[in-house]
């Protein structure tokens, strides 16, 4: 999809956040010589064709308390991974759900999933518990639980910021 | 933590209103004055419970591309790596990670010859291989957390 300058200009505008002020869209206007209705028209269209997924509070997962997070990684057969993923989509404390290819020898895992929670132990018996559901008791996989965190920041480049909190 | 900050962070992690005084708007559904929810949110930031109030863009949707990357750092090599890493702006969310592919970040770029730019450059600049395993198919993310 083309985006218009305007479109761009608002990503980058507010891509660190919108001014906590009585009317922010009018002030994110004035940086970029937009109306107020301009960039709520605007900015309506962004989240209508799915440019925006969210709006609101951007949640820093560990200081609010889930300090254990983990990524679980299957290896599924690849006519059966749909399924899985959906099943595993389906449950409340599973927040990603994505099929990756394999980087054979290294790493055989084709589906990945994260579980948050605000601690190791009640991750891991979450994710038996995953794995029962979704019928993957006998596939091989792997906990892979996050240490140190380096960076957090979503990724700019020239015209936005992308983040993919799916992997903090 | 109060109250009031887990019922903002419970009800805003998305829908936040798009209209001229959205803050009021807001602020209204749970019972606060628009001053009141102004000044939690900027508390929030300050207390880095929120890294940011605003959007969370889709890369794709904007014809950018994302990819999840994954290198096998030797343990002695590590800050030396992540400084390289994370010395490129279309990187984020690098973590370490208990695995013998042991840091893990996202790439995210304006399109996919970036992408792979970039991680050929990681590759020549840290002398290691990167592993990279972009989406293939997407079954589900929803980020929003309870507190």
């Amino acid at each position: 999809m083309e985006l218009s300058p305007q479109d761009k200009a608002l990503i980058a505008a507010i891509e660190d956040g919108l001014p906590l002020v009585s009317h922010p869209y009018e002030a994110v206007g004035n940086m970029i010589g937009l109306s107020e209705i301009e960039v709520i028209d605007r900015l309506e269209n962004l989240i209508a064709i799915g440019v925006v997924s969210r709006f609101g509070v951007v949640v820093n997962h560990r200081q609010v308390g889930y300090r254990a997070n983990a990524m679980v990684v299957w290896d599924i057969p690849d006519d059966c991974v749909a399924d899985a993923g959906r099943c595993l989509a389906e449950l409340s404390y599973v927040s990603l759900s994505y099929q990756r290819p394999r980087r054979l020898p290294d790493w055989p895992y084709n589906l990945f999933c994260m579980i948050h929670g605000r601690e190791q132990g009640a991750v891991e018996s979450l994710i038996e518990d995953a794995a029962k559901i979704a019928k993957l008791a006998d596939v091989p996989r792997a906990v892979l639980f996050s240490g140190r965190q380096f960076k957090q920041r979503g990724a700019k480049y020239s015209s936005a910021k992308v983040t993919e909190q799916s992997h903090a | 933590m109060l109250d009031v900050d887990r019922q903002i962070i419970n009800a805003f992690q998305g829908g936040f209103p798009i209209c001229e005084r959205p803050f009021a708007v807001a602020a209204e559904k749970i019972g606060l004055s628009e001053e009141a929810l102004i000044a939690r949110l900027n508390q929030l930031l300050e207390d880095q419970m929120m890294s940011r109030f605003g959007p969370m863009y889709n890369s794709e949707k904007m014809g950018g591309a994302v990819t999840l990357a994954a290198i096998a750092v030797p343990e002695p090599l590590f800050d030396e790596v992540t400084k390289i890493v994370n010395g490129f702006g279309q990187v984020a969310h690098n973590y370490q990670r208990d695995h013998k592919l042991n840091m893990w970040f996202v790439v995210a770029a304006e399109d996919p010859s970036e992408i792979a730019r970039v991680i050929g450059e990681i590759e020549m600049a840290t002398g290691l291989d990167v592993f990279d395993m972009p989406k293939t198919e997407e079954f589900f993310l929803e980020m929003k957390v309870s507190v």
